[in-house]
């Protein structure tokens, strides 16, 4: 069963008022960081802290996640220390292809206590990496996630960050593809403004329409917008619960073809309606029975 | 001073007795109220040693009046002042010297804060000081308990023959229902003004009929320490998660309908509980009765929207509050004995469905502390905390579960502000407890899927997180007694000790 991973929500890793009540806004992964977030000279604290943080911080069900530094800056002294304290996924920044990703699941071989139980999520954040996005999505065995950083590659296209997101579809369609082709999930960018509650729930819309299963959080005041948009609406929990309730009849009346208001339902649609009743049963949305 | 009575119960004292009578007053014709100077008033009454002084905190922290008539008292040489001031901010850091000066040597306020806060703390005054309830020093006032020689009304805006009101002038500040009391009770009444307008007044909160003297002034405040600082939604996210849980608190009990009644601080996130609750009634199109207490925008915004019927007003926190009540016929000004006295007819807060509260630490028995800090520094008071939690049908305290490194849920307060028995349900970013009185209100919780903790699990939860911090050393001589709102004590503040 795949992880949810609706909303992923950024953690300053120096900052211990944030690292301790991170667990308490119900995301469903806490990403602890020590990139962006962590000035220079205080990597090192940090990285001992976050340590710390993933061995004594209750987060409840939220996924731990920890951002690393880039591949070419710190990685392997992050991974050395966090590693052993068991986080459920390293966050691999500014992945380019996938030989960085290979090199970090090495160092995390290295590091980790349990074989093969630290996963991977890989940050496309530049033009290379989401012209890589295909190769890198299906490198091992450990990667779950491909997500987009969209204010970096904006940075490098020269473009510009719209409220509405123009000019990294193709980097979305990118993501979200090359993320399905290898059937690992796809999270996308974060919406940046944390006051614009509407833009952000016009964004979410947006990144569920196209396909992405989750999106990064900067702010915890977020997290509600997000879960209602990825939460299945009540029309898709209802549509999704007559389909499989058609399925089920024309089963149990011996024919091979159903249908629901004259419309064939083929195996497209089944998939979709049972991913549906899924999600829905998961999040105690739909009432058992079903 | 009088007699003192443990406390025994929120509404276990019954009054036995009749309401002070007021002195009665006479103004000949043709004499002018009038005056220029504070000297001349205190010449004309005349103040003299020993008297009570009364004032009021509608200007908080901008408040000039205070230091004004203290630098005065101590110009003629006046000593052993009773200090009857509502509520104390550090605007009013000058008692200090008086005290040491010896021009005052009492006090009588429902919240400290700041630097007076701190010296009483330390020992400044011989005698302790008393704190009481905002309805209780109404009580007190009323019953005689608090009699008050001469009332010092800072007054916004005032005519010639001493009609008072608050939403006009360059210092208007919104309601003056603190003073109501004094201003009915009080010896003499002494309004200043920096805003004097020709005899009648447009607009009257408190009448000529008891007001002795107008003393005008260049300035009776500061404008910008009149608007309280806290009064924007928070943005602070752990704050916003226990705003959003109270509200779906309130929402599970099953008041949240039309009729329904609201009380809520100015603190950002009781104003955040607003923020959530007015959703809700919107959503719900629910019209609300009323809401109480001091108001702020935000929840003009509400009575505006129509989410409230009514806001009864005894103190505004910011310019929006005093524009609405200037303006708005709904938006009506209280005082403080119609607000929360315990001992008459009916008080507003006995009419409320549910209140926000806050607390500086609360404990198993549900006891909590608004009065003193971690370190057993005076840092606030009741003011109308334990007013509004007795009489509302559902009272939640929300707060954060630590605060800083320290656990706010304790085996036992430091001092007992609020009696546990008139607390409900506390709300943390961790989890929520309800009063075991209250079994009612733990079944619709769960009822409405809502997870309900035992206190006990949420101080060892604390504990886990935080550790158990030791017990501050207290030295033994009391320097506050705390009344509660009836009259009775319900606890002391100590000196800190030079040992901490």
């Amino acid at each position: 069963m795949k992880r949810l991973r609706r909303s992923m929500l950024f953690l300053p890793g120096n900052n211990p008022g944030m690292l301790q009540n991170g667990g308490i806004f119900a995301a469903d992964s806490v990403i602890l960081d020590l990139e962006d977030a962590v000035a220079p000279q205080e990597k090192d604290a940090a990285r001992f802290l976050v340590a710390e943080a993933l061995r004594s911080i209750d987060y409840g069900n939220s996924e731990k996640v920890v951002r690393i530094n880039p591949l070419e800056t710190f990685a392997e002294r992050d991974i050395a220390v966090i590693a052993p304290s068991r986080p459920d996924v390293i966050l691999i920044p500014k992945v380019q292809c996938s030989k960085d990703i290979e090199e970090i699941s090495k160092m995390v071989s290295r590091y980790e206590l349990l074989p093969g139980s630290i996963r991977l999520i890989a940050l496309l954040e530049t033009p290379q990496g989401i012209a890589q996005a295909h190769n890198i999505a299906g490198t091992g065995k450990r990667l779950s996630a491909l997500a987009l950083g969209a204010e970096d590659y904006t940075a490098s296209l020269g473009a510009t960050r719209s409220r509405y997101g123009e000019e990294i579809f193709f980097a979305r369609m990118m993501v979200i593809n090359a993320a399905a082709a290898a059937s690992i999930q796809s999270i996308d960018t974060p919406f940046t403004d944390v006051d614009d509650i509407d833009g952000l729930q016009q964004d979410t819309v947006l990144a569920k329409k196209l396909g992405f299963k989750g999106k990064l959080v900067i702010n915890p005041r977020q997290i509600d917008v997000i879960h209602e948009v990825f939460n299945p609406s009540n029309g898709e929990i209802s549509w999704a619960v007559r389909v499989l309730e058609a399925i089920r009849q024309a089963e149990a009346e011996g024919s091979g073809v159903a249908s629901l208001q004259g419309k064939m339902i083929d195996a497209p649609i089944v998939s979709r309606a049972e991913q549906i009743v899924h999600l829905a049963r998961r999040l105690g949305l739909l009432k058992e029975g079903f | 001073m009088s007699e003192l009575i443990t406390f025994c119960g929120a509404f276990a004292k019954q009054p036995v007795q009749y309401r002070k009578a007021v002195r009665v007053k006479r103004m000949l014709p043709g004499i002018s109220k009038v005056e220029t100077s504070l000297e001349e008033v205190f010449n004309k009454i005349p103040i003299t040693n020993g008297m009570t002084l009364s004032f009021h905190h509608h200007l908080r922290n901008g408040d000039q009046v205070v230091n004004l008539v203290l630098a005065t008292a101590a110009k003629l040489g006046i000593r052993d002042l009773n200090i009857a001031l509502s509520s104390v901010f550090p605007v009013h850091a000058p008692l200090i010297d008086h005290v040491c000066n010896g021009v005052v040597t009492g006090l009588d306020t429902n919240y400290l804060s700041g630097p007076v806060a701190k010296a009483i703390s330390q020992g400044l005054l011989p005698q302790p000081i008393i704190m009481r309830t905002h309805g209780g020093r109404a009580r007190a006032i009323e019953c005689g308990q608090l009699p008050i020689d001469v009332a010092f009304i800072a007054a916004p805006c005032a005519d010639s023959y001493g009609n008072l009101n608050g939403v006009m002038g360059k210092n208007a500040c919104g309601s003056l229902g603190y003073a109501f009391p004094d201003a009915e009770y009080a010896d003499y009444v002494v309004a200043i003004t920096d805003c004097l307008e020709e005899y009648p007044l447009a607009q009257i909160s408190i009448s000529q009929t008891r007001v002795d003297y107008v003393v005008t002034i260049d300035s009776i405040g500061d404008a910008k320490g009149i608007v309280s600082g806290t009064t924007q939604v928070t943005k602070d996210p752990v704050g916003l998660k226990i705003a959003q849980m109270a509200a779906q608190v309130i929402q599970a009990t099953g008041l949240l309908q039309d009729g329904f009644s609201f009380q809520t601080g100015a603190g950002g996130v009781s104003l955040a509980v607003a923020h959530y609750v007015r959703k809700m009634m919107q959503a719900g199109n629910i019209t609300g009765s009323f809401a109480l207490g001091g108001i702020t925008g935000y929840m003009v915004d509400m009575l505006n929207d129509g989410c409230f019927q009514r806001l009864l007003d005894v103190q505004g926190f910011d310019m929006a509050a005093v524009r609405s009540l200037a303006a708005n016929i709904n938006h009506r000004e209280i005082g403080a004995d119609c607000y929360a006295n315990p001992f008459n007819s009916g008080c507003a807060v006995n009419q409320l469905d549910a209140v926000i509260l806050g607390a500086t630490e609360i404990d198993t028995s549900f006891n909590v502390n608004v009065t003193t800090g971690s370190d057993g520094i005076i840092m606030g008071g009741s003011g109308g905390h334990s007013d509004a939690a007795a009489g509302a049908k559902v009272t939640i305290i929300v707060t954060n579960l630590l605060r800083g490194r320290l656990p706010i849920i304790v085996e036992k307060v430091l001092t007992v502000t609020t009696p546990g028995e008139s607390v409900d349900v506390v709300v943390t970013e961790r989890g929520i407890a309800v009063n075991p009185r209250r079994s009612d209100l733990r079944q619709r919780l769960a009822d409405a899927g809502i997870t309900v903790m035992n206190i006990e699990d949420l101080k060892l939860m604390a504990e886990r997180i935080a550790g158990k911090p030791e017990q501050i050393v207290l030295a033994d001589k009391v320097v506050a007694l705390v009344e509660y709102r009836d009259g009775t004590i319900i606890d002391v503040v100590k000196q800190i000790s030079s040992a901490n």
